[in-house]
């Protein structure tokens, strides 16, 4: 049945193009039919040409005003400030030459449209012309070019001053594990192959490297406020990647090898909660979400802001559902938040 | 035909043995043929396939988990109840981005105009080797069959994304599509690899070999130009990916550990140890980056050709314009860890590929400020060609300016892997590469099809459509990629955060579905034209290069009597004498075959 409705549609579009060819044809009786362009057709292209600039415009006016409250909320992280500054100035750069671009391109295509014995000008080269618009691309790059060097080696640099919080991010189908380094602050050893599930070790720690025996395993993240927090973050099947947008943070996550990240959180959540942009969407969507359940649809309470990590690399059915919660709170609330929770000795099963 | 043939090049075209509908529709050896083969299989039946593709699983994304009853008629088990299933999600995203890449963009696009105005642009009788010519296109003829084949096994097609990166698209059980579906998709694309080197091969020594008398490198139409670099990129990168996919077949079928290492999945602990995924990124984005450009850059030529005839101008800048291509050829083989700034490698070598990423901008803003330069002053015939030439070069600019963003490492962190990538490059390489390739069809049609033309008017309705709707696509889609929404998410229902970018989400499908409408005008068209399309002058456009030299009938050897020599380059148009009287009177271009007239001026191009 819907075989043969898709085939009848189909059939009838056919037609109706079939129609419309026929009146295009017949309209043109009249005058000389032919397929290359005449006065008249340069005449409406060109002026399509110039609207074409305006709905450029206009779609992009239309963007930033309905969805421009829609992107990330300003960044929670230490680094997420310069990131951010370097984004809005290289947007800046773009919509300066994206409007002068296509207002030329456009522009000349309505003005100089073709008309019987119009004379084009012979205009095969000019170095001038060419060396200012090699030079000025390379002079604006050149400064990005070191802007952004200047920004990516001071995030991608890793390493043990401040005192930071090692914590591992373990990634699996489809589901995220955070582990802590426990009273040490020292990650135990893993490996895949001291995976042990009917004991408890779903991480592969190593019984024997007294390091682990504190290492507490969680399913929720929580992270002191003003701390430096350096990731660690494996993976046991495919490839995953810990997205982390409010922070302005990624790292694909890897099998076989540890790779990793660092970013000092600077907004707790409940501040975040205040945030008037955050405040403005969640009421945004709260109102979205209470039609749908109006509705009757299955997923609509109310929603409560908070940070979230995101897998961002594909890795299977369900890709599209494996997050893990960020709590960012206070240091006393963290401190107590860590001593509820249970180490690795007093979880894994004793050996049989 | 032999590399001297252009000397006495009449002699060897006169032995009138019989051919029949097999060597004449099947497996010919005539470029003209091969090139219809190719934009007929490569274009018409895999870009079908592919943009229905897209119209589905865009359908999802707009309404999320609803059933429709087009799903369950296309997609059966895949569908049931008519709601998506989410790993054919995947498939579907995956061999979407195969196909439209691969045998639309790569193979549609060059195999057509590469073999169609390689031999009738320079002079020549045919391809260096027709049967070589011959065997590329059925190779690429059996990898198509092949991948759509891989359509419908069992376990459905491979679904690990077009960029298969290994662990998951190694591992049948990571996925189902990595079983069968990917062992096809494998298969299909060494074959593929094969065709394309054989292709490619062919494309340089023509364009070395046999350029007929006068037709120096500096004569060349920058099509040929074009199609020249990318077969020399092709030659260089295309090898890289056919070792990457023989050593996850080995990985797949042999037990070898290439790209895997500590594997733990479905309770069990897998043997593989030290290989690492990174590699495989390494050598796929090898290829990876100089296909973008494999696909550009014929587009870039078409656009540079089509535009300087209709705006009865030379190309401006013709050697830079060439430069630029060489440039951009060069960088791109160096540019390929830029889709890998945050997949664990060194961050050194972040820093490296930033610095070259970006001096890519450099050439690509000469071409386009050149083909602004082009059509000012110009007398613009807006044909439908001309009009997909000047949306090119918009969709190149708006897409191409996203890509400051995305090649700053910095930057990257943040959108990396999000529908802003998304919108990126479907405006820069995508759509681009498709009004380039339909510039070439509305403009080379009556070379095609014995002098027939497409109808004008279908054409202006296909083009205005298009435009808008492209724009309507992937405007939006970046601020959906910088809200944070990632790529390849079978729904975005389990993010509250993301529940108010639905909206967004049902425009650019409401857009995808007219757009591709559109391009339903365009095949009727095309399929329309062939049987009775107008039948235009000999050289409809005005243009200067040697195709329109050649008669209407196609004829084996192009040319009935001698090849045509050359005395000039190809961008001779509204060329005057210092008095303002055209060169030729009456007449606002100059044939290249037409020699240097008494008083004219020769500018050193």
């Amino acid at each position: 049945m819907t075989a043969l409705l898709t085939l009848t549609v189909l059939v009838l579009v056919a037609i109706a193009i079939w129609q419309m060819t026929k009146i295009f044809e017949l309209s043109q009786l009249k005058a000389e039919h032919t397929e290359v362009a005449t006065d008249k057709d340069n005449k409406y292209n060109g002026y399509l040409l110039f609207g074409f600039v305006i709905f450029i415009y206009g779609i992009t006016i239309f963007s930033f005003a309905k969805y421009g409250k829609m992107l990330l909320p300003e960044s929670s992280s230490a680094h997420g400030g310069e990131y951010d500054q370097l984004m809005w100035v290289s947007f800046a750069i773009i919509f300066f030459v994206q409007t002068i671009t296509q207002f030329l391109l456009h522009y000349f295509g309505y003005k100089y449209r073709g008309e019987k014995g119009k004379k084009a000008l012979f205009f095969a080269d000019n170095d001038r012309l060419e060396f200012i618009w090699t030079i000025i691309p390379v002079i604006v790059l050149a400064g990005l070019i070191l802007w952004g060097l200047y920004t990516w080696t001071n995030i991608m640099d890793i390493n043990d001053d401040d005192d930071p919080l090692i914590v591992e991010l373990y990634a699996q189908q489809f589901n995220w594990t955070a582990r802590y380094g426990g009273e040490d602050n020292v990650l135990g050893d893993a490996s895949v192959r001291l995976i042990d599930i009917d004991r408890a070790n779903v991480l592969g720690l190593d019984e024997a490297d007294p390091n682990a025996s504190d290492d507490v395993i969680v399913k929720e993240l929580h992270l002191p406020v003003g701390r430096k927090v350096n990731f660690m973050m494996r993976s046991q099947d495919v490839l995953h990647s810990a997205y982390m947008p409010h922070f302005r943070a990624q790292m694909n996550c890897v099998p076989g090898m540890i790779t990793q990240f660092s970013f000092t959180p600077t907004v707790t959540t409940e501040e975040m909660r205040l945030n008037p942009d955050v405040v403005d969407k969640v009421k945004r969507t709260n109102a979205l979400r209470a039609k749908w359940a109006a509705e009757g649809r299955p997923n609509s309470e109310p929603w409560e802001f908070d940070y979230i990590l995101l897998c961002n690399k594909i890795c299977g059915k369900s890709h599209y559902n494996m997050q893990m919660k960020i709590i960012v709170e206070t240091e006393e609330e963290y401190n107590k938040w860590i001593a509820e929770q249970a180490t690795f000795k007093e979880t894994i099963a004793p050996a049989e | 035909m032999s590399a001297t043939g252009h000397e006495h090049g009449h002699e060897d075209h006169g032995h009138h043995h019989k051919e029949t509908f097999v060597t004449k529709y099947i497996f010919s050896q005539d470029h003209k043929m091969i090139a219809k083969q190719y934009l007929i299989t490569g274009v018409l039946i895999m870009g079908f396939i592919g943009i229905a593709m897209s119209l589905l699983f865009r359908m999802q994304l707009a309404w999320p988990g609803e059933s429709f009853s087009v799903f369950e008629a296309v997609l059966g088990k895949w569908a049931p109840g008519g709601v998506m299933d989410a790993d054919i999600y995947l498939g579907l995203v995956t061999m979407h981005g195969t196909i439209m890449v691969f045998f639309v963009l790569t193979a549609g696009l060059s195999g057509t105009f590469s073999n169609l105005l390689i031999p009738l642009q320079i002079g020549a009788r045919d391809m260096a080797s027709g049967f070589l010519n011959m065997l590329s296109f059925w190779m690429f003829f059996l990898s198509a069959v092949i991948m759509v084949i891989s359509l419908v096994v069992e376990a459905g097609p491979a679904a690990a994304g077009w960029t298969i990166y290994p662990p998951l698209s190694a591992l049948p059980m990571a996925q189902p599509g990595s079983g069968a579906g990917m062992t096809l998709w494998l298969v299909s694309m060494a074959i593929f690899i094969a065709s394309s080197l054989l292709g490619s091969l062919n494309y340089i020594v023509t364009v070395l070999n046999l350029r007929t008398k006068g037709m120096s490198m500096t004569r060349l139409p920058l099509t040929i130009w074009a199609f020249f670099v990318t077969a020399v990129i092709g030659v260089i990168s295309f090898p890289v990916l056919l070792s990457a996919a023989l050593l996850l077949i080995m990985d797949r079928s042999f037990g070898t550990s290439f790209f895997l290492s500590d594997i733990f999945i479905q309770g069990e602990v897998l043997h593989y140890q030290g290989g690492s995924p990174v590699l495989f990124e390494h050598l796929f984005w090898f290829l990876g980056h100089p296909e973008v450009y494999i696909v550009i850059l014929p587009a870039m030529g078409i656009v540079s050709e089509v535009m300087a005839v209709n705006a009865r101008k030379p190309i401006f800048g013709y050697r830079a314009m060439i430069a630029s291509i060489l440039a951009i050829a060069f960088l791109s083989t160096i540019v390929w860890g830029h889709h890998m700034f945050i997949s664990g490698m060194n961050p050194f070598l972040g820093s490296v590929f930033t610095f070259t990423t970006l001096l890519i901008a450099i050439p690509s803003a000469v071409k386009a400020f050149n083909w602004i330069t082009t059509i000012w002053k110009g007398n613009l015939q807006l044909n439908p060609g001309m009009l997909f030439s000047i949306g090119m070069v918009s969709t190149f600019i708006s897409g191409g300016l996203t890509g400051i963003i995305l090649g700053d490492s910095t930057l990257d962190i943040n959108v990396h892997d999000t529908y802003f990538v998304v919108a990126h490059f479907h405006l820069v390489m995508g759509i681009s590469a498709l009004y380039g390739l339909f510039a070439g069809v509305y403009h080379w049609f009556p070379k095609m099809f014995q002098g027939r033309m497409m109808n004008k008017n279908l054409g202006y309705v296909h083009f205005w459509i298009t435009a808008i709707g492209s724009y309507g696509i992937f405007f939006p889609m970046h601020f959906v990629g910088m809200a944070g929404v990632p790529r390849r998410y079978y729904e975005n229902t389990a993010f509250p955060m993301f529940d108010e970018l639905t909206n967004v989400q049902v425009l650019m499908t409401v857009f995808a579905i007219i757009t591709a409408a559109a391009q339903l005008v365009f095949a009727f068209n095309f399929v329309r034209s062939i049987f009775y399309g107008k039948r235009g002058p000999l050289n409809p456009w005005k243009a200067t290069t040697l195709e329109w030299t050649a008669p209407q009938e196609h004829i084996h050897g192009n040319w009935p009597g001698a090849i045509p020599h050359v005395h000039r380059w190809a961008y001779d148009y509204s060329k005057t004498h210092e008095n303002g009287e055209y060169i030729i009177e009456g007449q606002d271009f100059v044939p290249q075959t037409v020699p240097l007239q008494e008083n004219e001026e020769e500018l050193n191009h």
